[in-house]
């Protein structure tokens, strides 16, 4: 298939978003690539919590929705704050196309299709175990059974990037780097999916959600409405997981039952339970992104921002602006670091560089007060609300104070000025 | 509903010899034993008679929580064989 000893022009390690869109942007331009799947087949090994965005997956596949296997076009936005037993529900909806729910499994594998056709050599169930260096430059990968060698050499093998560790192009990732998430896809009538969720046939809701049986500890649930079934899970820091001796299986059983949650899944069946590691260091954990004949792309770059639950949009733009990186460099027949350089320059110049500066701070933030602003002023809405709603025959005023004084008896001032501060810190990181 | 009947949803293909090798000494002077929470298939189930670690590769997501969760960072955690470990068909 190659057109000498096994070497080509660029080798793609991961069939994920990130390094199928690499790999379709050089093949498009000619380039020889050779994209290395460890799974049976593209999206067997790959988990999300459940949509993709509308506008960079055009950018890369600009046919995607006529002919993508897509389930549903989201047209609403739930965030929903959970308390012990009540919540409160804040939703935005727009007959719009920002995001549509997919399969991973399904999406993946058409997306490797398309980079077929385009020229991509897809090479599956092979696992790369090494990288292969001549001094100082990446000249190609090991897999089980053979080497592989390239001018340029892609790693989008994921969060774990075991090869970028081998690389020494990052450091030990540390368990408050990574939530682990875990979720389920349940099995349910189309209709009563629409009808749960108010939607039409095709289109879809996405609900965010914060607290519950997350109270206190820095995670965040998820749902998604596929054709006729809902995914529900959540995402924990590891850290927090591992101080609280949390087994992630049983928060979710919690929220599954959160008489918020529990109506929306009634009587569905589950289809397939699934977990996966999301890189949460934000800016100040992005590795070395190249270095000789070496870049790296996608979730392997710790590419994700996690406020916004957006991953899969940042792997597919790092794929493809790593990939102009790579056409520019063959074209040159320049492959080192400075060359390749050009990589990291274009990912500052993009949004994904930029939101990750943005929010550099919040996840420091969010680890000091996440008993704060993770627990105590989320139950806090909740009782607000409470109160608000509340037909007791109570003069309105004194229900107002007493709600105030709650909050001074319940923070010493001190913590309140020290939320205040914290917001006022986080607030003045993102904006200026 | 309980993590086995959870676990029963996947399809595994699991390899003669496990991807997961922990420092068997290691494990001994643990103290925390993290991935015998942490892990979402359980895989790990500590043997307080044989003071020995149980790793049920077979039912392994492929997360790598515990690689990095793991105390003493001694844990050998490799991908399995690429036609082995667990497909996902939905994700």
């Amino acid at each position: 298939m190659l057109k000498k000893n096994n070497k080509t022009d660029v080798i793609v390690v991961g069939a994920g978003p990130a390094g199928i869109s690499c790999a379709i942007t050089l093949a498009r331009e000619g380039k020889e690539v050779v994209l290395i799947e460890r799974g049976m087949f593209a999206g067997s090994k790959n988990v999300f919590g459940g949509a993709i965005y509308t506008q960079p997956t055009k950018e890369i596949f600009p046919n995607f929705e006529s002919e993508a296997p897509i389930e549903r076009r989201n047209i609403e936005h739930k965030f929903m704050i959970l308390g012990e037993k009540d919540s409160t529900t804040i939703s935005y909806r727009k007959n719009d196309n920002v995001s549509y729910s997919v399969i991973r499994a399904k999406f993946d594998r058409w997306a490797a299709e398309e980079a077929k056709k385009a020229g991509v050599i897809l090479v599956e169930q092979t696992v790369v175990r090494s990288i292969i260096k001549n001094g100082t430059t990446v000249v190609g990968v090991k897999t089980e059974l053979e080497e592989y060698y390239a001018d340029i050499v892609i790693l989008a093998d994921g969060v774990n990037s075991l090869l970028a560790k081998q690389l020494k192009l990052r450091k030990n990732i540390e368990p408050k780097d990574v939530a682990l998430s875990v979720k389920e896809v349940i099995k349910l009538d189309k209709n009563i999916i629409n009808q749960r969720f108010n939607v039409k046939d095709n289109e879809g809701a996405i609900g965010e959600i914060f607290g519950g049986p997350m109270l206190g500890i820095l995670g965040l649930g998820f749902m998604y409405t596929n054709s006729d079934s809902i995914t529900i899970g959540l995402g924990v820091s590891l850290n927090d997981l591992i101080e609280n001796n949390y087994r992630p299986y049983e928060i979710l059983e919690k929220l599954k039952e959160h008489p918020t949650i529990a109506p929306l899944i009634e009587g569905g069946t589950l289809q397939e339970y699934s977990a996966h590691l999301i890189p949460e260091g934000g800016y100040k954990k992005v590795p070395k992104l190249c270095d000789n004949g070496v870049m790296i792309v996608g979730d392997a770059g710790m590419l994700v921002n996690n406020l916004h639950w957006e991953g899969t949009n940042l792997a597919m733009i790092s794929g493809k602006l790593a990939g102009e990186t790579a056409i520019d460099a063959l074209n040159k027949g320049d492959y080192s670091r400075k060359m390749l350089s050009n990589y990291e320059n274009a990912l500052s110049d993009s949004f994904i560089m930029k939101d990750l500066r943005t929010y550099k701070d919040l996840m420091d933030v969010a680890h000091q007060r996440q008993k704060a602003f993770l627990s105590y002023y989320l139950k806090k809405v909740n009782s607000f609300f409470e109160m608000f709603t509340s037909v007791n025959s109570v003069p309105k005023k004194e229900n107002y104070h007493n709600f105030i004084k709650s909050i001074l008896k319940d923070r010493k001032i001190s913590e309140l000025f020290k939320d205040i501060w914290a917001v006022i810190r986080l607030l003045w990181s993102i904006l200026v | 509903m309980s993590l086995d009947k959870k676990l029963y949803t996947l399809k595994y293909s699991p390899d003669i010899k496990s991807h997961l090798k922990p420092d068997k000494n290691q494990c001994k002077i643990c103290e925390s034993k993290n991935c015998t929470y942490i892990c979402p298939a359980k895989v790990y189930e500590w043997n307080d008679e044989t003071k020995e670690l149980i790793v049920n590769y077979e039912n392994c997501l492929e997360c790598g929580a515990c690689r990095i969760a793991c105390e003493r960072k001694s844990l050998d955690w490799q991908y399995p064989k690429g036609t082995k470990g667990v497909t996902f068909k939905k994700g």
